[in-house]
């Protein structure tokens, strides 16, 4: 069964009725639907189009956290082989919001990191709906350097609400723990290239996508607070999503104007959820490309073409 | 403490602060509520005389008490594109921007100056509270920067007093952008070999928190200053559960490991001095002939004056 987002009600209706119609013309030999269920879908995919090709801010949101949009878990399922996950800090615990370990991308030894958000009640509390706790964020550092040591890129997917707002998470540094990560991303001296396949939620999303290259999917997210949390502030209102979701400027689009995402990888219409093969596909590709773009630069030049690339960020606006 | 300090005074002062003043002479604590004259309140730093309570203190007030003399020199700190995003809420950004301006009478959200304290030559930069709530934009991110080139310039010690509610959100991603870019202005400070110390002051939270203010050499706070990610009422609402008292402020935080001090803003001079002296491997710092610090002494960004000392 679909999920359908608030906006897309319309279409549900449309595509029910022509799946009602298919249901009750198996029961009986007589009725021939075929034309008019073709009319209906024809008008389901007119609509689709129409309701894709002019996504507002909010509505990118919604897309971006659809819950059977395709998540860290099955990207590396489908992209990697041979993937062994590591766990743990080796400090306190083991983070399952977040994802990592070793795997072969295309052959080549890389290691991937990626915020998991889960696909059922039962996942997604078991990885706190990809709200990563300072073990996670420690654990990212680890395999980071680990991955600098022995030379191999770095592939991080990120997908999360945020850092957890939690007692123990803030007991235990969260900040401290967010900070350390974004540092160890500037020092190590491989490949590190970020997708933002879902919403890239604040400091949490910084940790992991302070890269040489961010791609973001087209109705993908990344933003300095959620729409929510800054209509809550700045409108006293956290109903004036919308506003603020525009204001903010966050979706793929705009931060490829604004220098802070180097690529747009294009998804199916009507979102990834949609054809979650082909996204994952698309995002592969993407990060092939990525990586072959850095191939044979030395450990010296990774280092500080990254760190040039965030000096330089912010200094042109929108002014395009 | 008594009844007498503690109820009767703030009771009685609260009677007497219902008559009409002049502005800014009189302020209240804003914790125990004790009418303080101005003039009490900064020659004790803007800690409250009766209860101990560290207020908040401008940059340029801090800079004065801190440096010998009251003698520093601006570093000019590069102005990004304004109002990048072309926001607007229920205020347009700009029209923030300049009440902020007005009100603060300064121009951005840090100060950064070079100076000396106790004939020690530091760079120094602190973040205004009074200003947007201190938040972090790309101006904030220039002044750190610039900090940091300037430390590695003259090879100096960076110390940084932090205030701010978080990101500017008015500045979208790009506010958010100041926390890789911040992180590499430390890098270079670090790769020089050069000290950097934080004073976490209240309050310090959200992307600041999650970036250069948690990346020093040595930690230290302000004591009661609020130091966290997430702030406390976030938290209520995702736990659904009270908060302990004290949690997420200095002296708890310093329980928990993740500060090395928490110091007196009286005696933090003193401590930045002894600890950056032997940092930079310098003698002890000989405190009986040092010009009183204070901002009668001396006049302000006298250029090239106090300046022109070498670094060891």
């Amino acid at each position: 069964m679909t999920h359908y987002l608030d906006f897309e009600k319309p279409l549900a209706e449309i595509e029910g009725k022509a799946e009602e119609l298919r249901a009750m013309a198996r029961g009986t030999s007589e009725m021939d639907v075929s034309a008019e269920a073709a009319a209906l879908d024809q008008k389901a995919a007119q609509l689709l189009k129409d309701l894709y090709a002019k996504l507002t801010p909010w509505r990118k949101c919604q897309v971006a956290r659809h819950p059977e949009r395709p998540h860290c878990k099955d990207y590396i399922e489908a992209l990697f082989t041979e993937y062994m996950p590591l766990a743990g800090d080796r400090n306190f615990a083991e983070d399952e919001a977040v994802m990592g370990g070793l795997a072969r991308f295309e052959d080549q030894p890389v290691v991937v990191i990626g915020h998991e958000k889960g696909h059922d009640t039962g996942s997604r509390l078991k990885r706190n709906f990809g709200m990563a706790r300072p073990e996670g964020y420690r654990k990212a550092v680890r395999l980071m350097d680990m991955a600098d040591r022995f030379g191999l890129p770095v592939v991080t997917l990120v997908d999360t609400p945020g850092a957890y707002p939690g007692k123990g998470a803030e007991e235990r540094g969260q900040s401290e723990a967010i900070a350390r990560a974004t540092e160890k991303c500037l020092q190590i001296g491989v490949p590190l290239v970020s997708v933002v396949i879902g919403e890239g939620g604040s400091g949490g999303a910084v940790a992991f996508a302070t890269a040489n290259r961010v791609a973001m999917l087209e109705h993908s997210v990344y933003s300095v607070i959620s729409p929510e949390g800054c209509a809550s502030i700045l409108w006293k209102d956290a109903e004036k999503m919308r506003e603020a979701a525009e204001a903010l400027r966050l979706t793929a689009q705009d931060l490829l104007k604004l220098g802070v995402c180097d690529r747009v990888i294009p998804e199916p219409l009507g979102g990834a959820h949609r054809a979650p093969a082909d996204t994952v596909a698309a995002v592969g590709a993407a990060i092939g490309q990525m990586l072959s773009e850095m191939s044979g630069t030395s450990r010296a030049e990774l280092v500080a073409a990254r760190r040039s690339k965030f000096l330089a960020i912010g200094s042109k606006g929108l002014a395009a | 403490m008594n009844w007498i300090t503690n109820y009767v005074r703030p009771r009685i002062n609260s009677i007497f602060s219902r008559r009409e003043l002049p502005e800014n002479l009189w302020s209240k604590c804003d914790d125990c509520g004790t009418m303080l004259f101005h003039r009490e309140i900064s020659d004790n730093l803007s800690v409250c005389t009766n209860c101990g309570h560290h207020m908040n203190i401008t940059p340029r007030d801090r800079f004065l008490s801190l440096f010998d003399g009251g003698v520093f020199s601006e570093v000019a700190v590069p102005d990004p594109v304004a109002d990048p995003l072309h926001f607007r809420d229920q205020k347009r950004y700009p029209d923030r921007m300049r009440a902020a301006q007005k009100s603060s009478g300064e121009k951005e959200a840090m100060l950064v100056a070079t100076g000396e304290i106790g004939r020690t030559p530091i760079v120094a930069a602190a973040q205004d509270f009074s200003f947007m709530g201190g938040s972090m934009g790309m101006y904030v991110g220039n002044a750190i920067i610039a900090a940091a080139e300037e430390a590695v310039r003259l090879g100096r010690p960076l110390v940084l007093f932090s205030a701010a509610g978080g990101a500017r959100m008015q500045e979208g991603i790009l506010s958010l952008m100041q926390m890789p870019r911040s992180t590499v202005a430390i890098q270079m400070l670090k790769e020089k070999g050069l000290p950097y110390i934080v004073v976490l002051t209240h309050p310090t939270t959200g992307g600041v928190t999650a970036s250069y203010a948690m990346l020093g050499d040595v930690q230290i706070a302000e004591p009661g200053a609020l130091i966290c990610f997430a702030g406390p009422r976030v938290i209520e609402q995702t736990i659904r559960e009270k908060l302990p008292e004290g949690f997420q402020r200095a002296e708890y935080l310093l329980e928990h490991g993740m500060l090395d001090r928490v110091t007196d803003r009286r005696k933090l001079r003193e401590e930045l001095i002894v600890m950056t002296r032997m940092l930079m491997q310098m003698p002890p710092a000989t405190w009986g002939d040092l010009p009183p610090p204070g901002p009668e002494e001396g006049a302000q960004d006298s250029a090239n004056g106090q300046d022109a000392a070498k670094p060891e």
